[in-house]
């Protein structure tokens, strides 16, 4: 059991949380044809762009209001009404996703009142859909802004079932946490089709953000989930939602549409998959396929191989809750210590994580913790880079943003071959800084202390 | 201490920006608000712009008072260089939350200030105001005042809160505030006859090294660079320079105008992209320092250095020119720095189709028209499709852009280089110009594309996206020139005016009808050019087509 503290710096430094506006907005982009407009200063969407560009290495579809001062405080609703009106003449979406932020949010604009008003006063866009997600930067994280946009997705797209014998049991609906990337999504994607299901991924950055030739240039987003397939999830079997940041949604899902829905915390390592196979396997009436079987043996010698390595490695992770407790698990099942955790906002796996104290905090804390706790291994998004070279131990970038190295989308943690392939990862990494630094000399064990690191087996 | 809004008038009024000059009274006052368009734009906010413009002072602790939005989505994402304090790459912010913005974020920044102090101790702290604390009545002025007064340290607020306009009014609203609170504030330990500023320079990539072993042979000294690789005291002691060179066009005019008008510095605007360029550069810098009491020899080892270097790149460069030949460059900058990559590019002998000036000023246009002779083909606002289309029908071998674009590029399988902010290659000075050459050659002799063009073995040749997407492309052309109305109805409906949404048809309707000829003329009957203005150059090309066709005709 932890204890969650909230950091007490007025000032944050090296900042470890991205704002919920661009969570929200990144869940957007999992629909096909969507734009994502967010409602406040042309600067809110230019850095989420710039931020969302650098990571998948792809053309990010985000627009802007573009709030000045004067329609700050005067309110925006002629800047809400042009921007739907261009985006609709310019690109044509299927679907505009709205998210506010701080700007517009101390000022109090009644967005859904002006959607309304927009429609009456605008026949071409009467009937299209316009979702609007209240997502103030001044409060909560990108994981908030993630869960409250998809949440919203599902209130207001879902429809209701006409009866209950209109339910396929094919069908399943998947809630994915924004700490999937698109190649999670479609490892899951495989995984669920072979059981002979059919998943329906809400959001859908994998069809998205996966770094696919589009058919045509499009100014929206390039796939996802179509507007008709969420309408439709009211008539799946099941809602497999992973990660807690997506109870709310699943709840919600349930509530509308009488769709059960199963938790999965926990995607990455051998007994949450486990017990993903067990219940695809209660669903569906199937038996793992034999090459589940395999791969199931194969992590398990991953973890076998690899627990040379990260046995015993004091560790530091700084992600937000979710990603946290995928990561921070996986690594304590084989024998590293959770020392330093620091996260971004709150959240019920906080206080069940193996470790003795959560941090709300920042990367100053970070590394001002691992140094403080001779920590040999941080794990965070690609801003940890500083502090792990400061610090001159191995980091392993997880999370968004990754901008400094490719293939940030593609990084696999679920299923048992995305834990096979991180442990091989993490491992090599250990293993090369071993090489690098810390070869024995004689003056080694001099101290009486000997090597602080791991040793490399032979 | 003047008030926001009189800064941003301030601003609005440069004599030395081409965009004001186009302006009414009445127009400037009203600056670049009604600028930006809901739904169409994509840059960045004045923060933004203050940011980038100040960033790359290395030993500054750079404070965003703001949601975690300003600072968290975008810190340490600069491609600027130091040689020495990291201290700019950390991340500070304020991090308001709910309470805050209720009860006012003032003592969060004022204890956000002592912190930074007590565990970093910079030289400075600069002070950003982003719009939530500005919506919210926070006195960032008073707050540096209260700090610079109780830890007796140089606390600078930088007024340039995100919804005051755009990216380029916060360089500018940037240097406003280096010139009310930094320059001239300390004194240099030496002066000489050889020191320089050099305004609006960001090292990217650390380009300034590139250029600067050349100023050093010379014995100039960089006094300051604003801001590349800059330092605090640098900066403050800049005003005993004996002259300075304006490197990014319009990016820090005021700086250098105000320099001038204030300290008598001297300056000229030039530019280190391109070998000619980079000659014109230094010769100027070697005259102005001259002039202002350097000794004249310093002319002549300037001469001589500019011919080992010329030679030198000359030579390097000739190898790529047979290789280059017939190679079609399609030049997208986000910036404001066209004009001095297409010389560049000239010098290495490539041609070019178009370029887009889309934030650049009439002057940096009538730049480019002068290099690129008459059949200069200006882009303005070309849709992504439109690019797409351009690079298929390659009418263009590679694309140069900044990196938002690159992935259109990308998709179509066209080789791409990056020229702006997120680039990693340096590319000034004789040195950087060979670079660029080298890394333009690299990209369109790498045998990636013949791979990454080949059909899918499930695909009929012929059958493939591109030749769909392209034949879709060709027959709404068809289809438009067999339809000589549609085509008219489609050629009038070109926007001329984004900010007030003019369409071509309109303004040349009211031309004819009320006999219209000048810019001002056609904004009063259209509205055309009544927002930021940028668009009174398109609307002067219309009116000269109109009135030689109008001649023509009379002539017959």
């Amino acid at each position: 059991m932890a204890t969650v503290t909230v950091s007490k710096k007025a000032c944050s430094v090296n900042p470890l949380k991205m704002s919920q506006p661009i969570g929200g907005a990144l869940a957007f982009m999992g629909l096909r044809g969507a734009m994502p407009l967010l409602h406040g200063s042309q600067g809110c969407t230019s850095f989420g762009l710039v931020l969302f560009t650098r990571h998948f290495k792809e053309a990010i579809p985000m627009q802007t209001t573009a709030m000045s001062e004067v329609a700050t405080v005067l309110g925006g609703y002629e800047n809400v009404e042009q921007a739907v009106l261009n985006i609709y003449n310019r690109t044509k979406p299927e679907i505009i996703g709205i998210c506010s932020t701080g700007v517009t949010e101390t000022k109090g604009d009644d967005v859904d009142g002006y959607i309304k008003l927009i429609r009456e006063k605008n026949a071409a866009v009467a009937h299209l859909p316009i979702v609007y997600v209240s997502t103030p930067d001044f409060k909560d994280a990108f994981q908030d802004g993630w869960e409250k946009t998809v949440t919203r997705i599902v209130e207001t797209m879902v429809e209701a079932p006409k009866s209950a014998a209109r339910r396929d049991p094919t069908k399943v609906n998947v809630l994915p946490g924004c700490h999937l990337t698109p190649g999670d999504l479609d490892e899951l994607r495989t995984i669920i089709e072979d059981f002979g299901l059919e998943p329906t991924f809400l959001p859908d950055l994998a069809g998205s953000l996966d770094g696919h030739i589009p058919d045509d240039f499009t100014p929206t987003t390039i796939g996802g989930v179509g507007v008709e397939e969420i309408s439709m999830m009211g008539q799946a079997g099941w809602t497999i939602a992973i990660g807690a940041q997506m109870q709310r949604a699943a709840e919600a899902m349930e509530k509308k549409t009488g769709v059960p829905f199963r938790m999965f915390e926990r995607l990455c390592g051998l007994e949450a998959n486990d017990a993903l196979m067990a219940f695809l396997t209660d669903i569906s009436g199937r038996p793992a396929p034999m090459k589940y079987r395999r791969q199931r043996g194969q992590l398990v010698d991953a973890m076998l191989d690899g627990h040379f390595h990260i046995g015993g490695r004091k560790l530091a992770v700084g992600a937000e809750p979710d990603l946290l407790n995928e990561i921070g698990g996986l690594l304590t099942e084989m024998g590293a210590q959770l020392l330093v955790a620091v996260t971004t906002t709150q959240s019920p796996v906080l206080e069940r994580l193996p470790t003795e104290e959560v941090l709300i905090g920042d990367l100053e804390d970070l590394e001002n913790l691992a140094k403080a706790k001779d920590c040999d291994l941080m794990v965070t998004h690609s801003h940890g880079r500083q502090a792990a070279s400061r610090l001159k131990i191995p980091f392993f970038r997880m999370g968004i943003p990754m901008f400094d190295r490719l293939g940030g989308g593609h990084q696999l943690m679920v299923g048992y071959r995305g834990g096979r392939d991180l442990i091989f990862d993490i491992s090599n990494l250990l293993m090369a800084d071993h090489d690098e630094n810390h070869e024995p000399t004689p003056d080694s064990w001099r101290d009486g202390v000997g090597s602080s690191h791991a040793a490399t087996s032979h | 201490m003047s008030s926001l809004s009189a800064t941003i008038q301030d601003v609005f009024n440069e004599p030395g920006c081409g965009k004001n000059a186009n302006k009414s009274e009445a127009e400037r006052k009203k600056g670049c608000t009604k600028q930006l368009q809901p739904g169409g734009a994509a840059g960045g906010c004045a923060f933004d712009g203050a940011k980038i413009a100040l960033q790359p002072l290395t030993d500054v602790a750079h404070l965003v008072h703001g949601p975690i939005a300003c600072e968290g989505n975008s810190w340490d994402n600069r491609g600027a260089k130091s040689s020495g304090s990291n201290l700019w790459r950390t991340g500070f912010t304020t991090d308001i939350n709910e309470t805050d913005v209720v009860f006012g974020g003032e003592k969060r920044l004022f204890k956000s200030i002592r912190e930074i102090i007590e565990k970093y101790d910079p030289p400075a702290i600069f002070v950003y105001q982003t719009c939530v604390p500005a919506m919210i009545g926070d006195d960032i002025d008073a707050v540096c005042k209260a700090a610079r007064e109780k830890f007796n340290k140089p606390v600078i607020p930088i007024n340039s809160p995100g919804f005051v306009g755009p990216k380029n009014l916060g360089n500018k609203l940037a240097g406003e505030a280096l010139l009310q609170h930094v320059i001239g504030t300390e004194e240099p330990e030496y002066t000489t006859p050889y020191d320089l500023n050099i305004i609006g320079e960001y090292n990217l990539s650390g380009e300034l090294w590139q250029v600067k072993p050349l100023l050093d042979e010379l014995g100039i000294r960089i006094m300051a660079c604003i801001s590349g690789d800059g330092k605090y005291k640098e900066v403050a002691s800049s005003h005993r320079a004996k002259a300075a060179m304006m490197v990014c066009s319009k990016a820090m005019i005021n700086v250098a105008r105000k320099m001038e008008e204030r300290y008598g510095i001297p300056f000229f605007e030039g530019s280190f992209y391109g070998i000619e360029d980079s000659s014109d550069s230094l010769r100027e810098i070697a005259r102005m320092l001259i002039e202002r009491g350097a000794p004249a020899e310093l002319m002549d080892r300037t001469e001589a250095l500019i011919a080992r270097e010329e030679a030198k790149a000359w030579a390097a460069i000739a190898k790529y020119k047979p290789r280059f030949e017939g190679k079609k460059v399609l030049l997208i900058t986000g910036g404001v720095k066209s004009w001095s990559v297409v010389a560049a590019l000239q010098e290495a002998g490539l041609e070019l189709v178009g370029t887009s000036v889309k934030k650049s000023t009439k002057e940096d246009k009538e730049r480019i028209k002068e290099l690129m002779g008459q059949d200069a083909h200006m882009i303005e606002d070309m849709t992504p499709r439109e690019m797409y289309k351009m690079l298929k029908d390659a009418r263009a071998d590679i694309m140069l852009s900044g990196g938002r674009s690159q992935f259109i590029a990308l998709k179509a399988s066209m080789p791409w280089l990056d020229i702006n902010q997120e680039r990693h290659h340096a590319y000034m000075g004789y040195v950087g110009m060979v670079k660029l050459v080298e890394e333009i050659d690299k990209a369109l002799y790498n045998p990636v594309w013949a791979q990454v063009r080949k059909p899918a073995p499930w695909e009929k040749s012929g059958d493939n996206w591109q030749s769909r997407a392209m034949a879709q492309a060709e027959a709404e052309a068809a289809a438009l020139a067999a339809d000589p109305v549609k085509a008219e109805e489609v050629r009038r409906a070109k926007k001329i005016c984004n900010c007030k949404s003019v369409e071509l048809g309109v303004i040349e309707d009211a031309i004819l009808a009320n006999h219209l000829s000048t810019v001002e003329g056609v904004r009063d009957a259209t509205n055309a050019s009544g927002g930021c203005g940028a668009c009174a150059v398109r609307i002067e090309e219309i009116l000269e087509q109109m009135v030689s066709a109008s001649h023509a005709i009379a002539a017959e």
